[in-house]
């Protein structure tokens, strides 16, 4: 659809064009709050598609992995007192654990049963988010993640104001998107492409195939739990609904908007369902029928996504 | 070494009270082209994939160079120095023809480093680009592997599976499907590669194996009906009665 020469040159200057974009783009926004909600959902997609577009599996508990990573980092700061960067490793770890239990009892399974597998086990840990009130503060949420002034490298900085909260969540996405690009770039990021291709050609090769899937599930929970870190500071509070199902739903949805398979597909689909959400809701309570309109059109006539359909016609 | 590459040792296969093979006791010499024929339902596929280690056998032991390896998983065959072609093509169809021997080149190095580029590790690309050479691929190394004619993606089969330096090859049925033409092709690259290794071949068609083999087995009804060289297995009475009589195909 993009002219090729475009593309490329676009392709060559990726790192320099995804950093230009991500400093103007809240300047594009109709306000800075949208803005870092497209990047936290943008790298909570990013995350769940390495299983889905990368691995070929769909999850359908990834809001585990999110939610797990939010309450992780706002049980360090409320419960712990700790400072907020280990809030955010605190997240990141919490999520690559969830996965890690998730996983080994999911990875031994595919397709339908896999995503069922892993939305019941992740309706597990909903429940126990739920009764466990004294952690999680069960159905009001996690509350009391209070954060005014952060400090970095001897550096103080108002983390209420709206702009410069964004570009505190715009280093973080920057330097996941880097792992994720290296990953990708990787041995490891092959091993993942041969094994969704073919099981059994990538057994005989010589690679354990549930080892694999087992590992790209943990990066996968990595990248999930680092965006759920940042929602926790971004709202002040985990709400007990970033565990639900429906949670789960909504990034299976970004990831098909975007483009899955695709490297920044997951922030497109982020980004389109985000701002549709937020204009439509301005002049109807009933804005979920026109997004779902919007997701059924989008699946029926563009199946590989927006940012798919755009970069289509290109060699691989 | 001992000059027995692969031994069964009363091996047996059920599928639930189904009975695919039953006490299957052979011995492959190293270094020799054997080939497992048989007519249809014999087993010979049921005794390539526990040979293969698809799936463990019900009853018996697998011996490779002296050491047990019955129910060895899949994936570590590879490092054991056994390789094998699928009787259904089974390559990564949308990845290129090179970078699908690359990544079967890059199983012996590399399989969970997350960081290093792939772009730092030449090497893999040139060694699949002499096994792409080798069974005569190298001028389609950019062409996605899906779009690759049956008989090629065959022979890309073979260039991957030969990617772990396999002392022993296995190949089942490789010339299924294919055109007169494409199957002269093949048999030339199987006894090029016999020159070299080990190679046991399961096929259906006897006629294609007899010049070409050492040794034969033949199956019938799950169970070892016969072995020997061609010869004798040409003037074996019982194989007349049950498989050369049949319609030749």
């Amino acid at each position: 659809m993009l002219p090729q020469a475009f593309v490329a040159t676009c392709k060559r200057h990726r790192v320099v064009l995804s950093i230009a974009f991500l400093i103007i783009f809240p300047l594009l926004m109709p306000f800075k709050a949208i803005a870092v909600n497209i990047l936290i959902y943008g790298l909570f997609a990013l995350g769940f598609n390495l299983m889905f577009g990368t691995l070929g599996l769909l999850s359908f508990g990834h809001a585990a992995l999110f939610g797990g990573g939010a309450y992780a980092c706002g049980i360090a700061i409320v419960h712990y007192g700790a400072p907020w960067w280990a809030g955010v490793l605190g997240g990141t770890i919490g999520g690559m654990c969830i996965a890690a239990l998730i996983g080994a009892l999911a990875i031994r399974t595919r397709g339908i049963y896999f995503a069922m597998v892993t939305l019941a086990l992740s309706q597990c840990v909903y429940f126990v988010a739920y009764q466990a009130t004294a952690w999680t503060g069960g159905e009001n949420g996690l509350r009391g993640i209070e954060l005014t002034r952060i400090s970095a490298f001897g550096l103080s900085i108002n983390f209420v104001d709206p702009l410069t909260r964004y570009y505190v969540v715009a280093a973080f996405v920057a330097l996941a998107l880097f792992a994720l690009s290296r990953i990708l770039a990787s041995p490891f990021g092959a091993v993942l492409e041969a094994v969704r291709e073919n099981e059994a050609r990538a057994r005989a090769c010589g690679y354990d195939v549930r080892a694999t899937r087992f590992m790209a599930f943990v990066i996968s929970g990595g990248f999930c739990g680092l965006a759920g870190a940042l929602q926790a500071l971004h709202l002040s509070i985990v709400p007990i609904e970033t565990l639900y199902y429906q949670t789960s739903g909504l990034v299976v949805m970004m990831a098909l908007l975007g483009g899955m398979g695709t490297f920044f597909g997951p922030f497109i689909g982020a980004g389109v369902f985000l701002l549709l959400e937020n204009l439509v809701s301005l002049w109807t309570v009933h804005w979920q029928l026109f997004v779902g309109a919007a997701f059924v059109a989008c699946v029926l006539f563009f199946p590989r996504g927006i940012w798919g359909t755009l970069l289509m016609g290109r060699a691989r | 070494m001992n000059d027995v590459i692969l031994r069964t040792e009363a091996v047996g296969k059920n599928f639930g009270k189904f009975c695919a093979l039953s006490d299957i006791t052979a011995s492959f010499p190293r270094g020799a082209l054997t080939s497992i024929i048989g007519p249809n339902g014999a087993g010979k596929s049921t005794y390539f994939n526990l040979i293969s280690g698809a799936f463990p056998p019900s009853a018996g032991k697998i011996v490779f160079e002296d050491r047990d390896i019955t129910g060895t998983a899949q994936h570590h065959y590879a490092k054991l120095g056994i390789a094998k072609s699928f009787q259904i093509t089974t390559v990564f169809p949308q990845i290129s023809t090179l970078e699908n021997v690359r990544i079967a080149v890059q199983a012996l190095v590399s399989r969970y480093n997350i960081w290093r580029p792939r772009a730092t590790m030449p090497e893999l690309v040139e060694k699949a680009g002499e096994l792409l050479n080798i069974v005569g691929l190298w001028n389609r190394r950019d062409r996605i592997a899906g779009t690759l004619a049956h008989g090629e993606q065959r022979a890309l089969e073979i260039a991957m599976a030969l990617a772990s330096r396999p002392r022993l090859l296995l190949l089942d049925e490789p010339t299924a499907g294919m055109s007169p033409e494409e199957t002269r092709a093949m048999m030339e690259l199987i006894v090029k590669l016999a020159g070299e290794r080990t190679v046991i071949l399961v096929e259906h068609k006897m006629k294609l194996v007899m010049g070409i083999s050492d040794r034969l087995l033949v199956l019938h009804h799950g169970e070892l009906l016969a072995e020997g060289t061609p010869d004798e297995i040409r003037r074996n009475e019982t194989v007349k009665r049950v498989y050369l009589g049949q319609r030749e195909h």
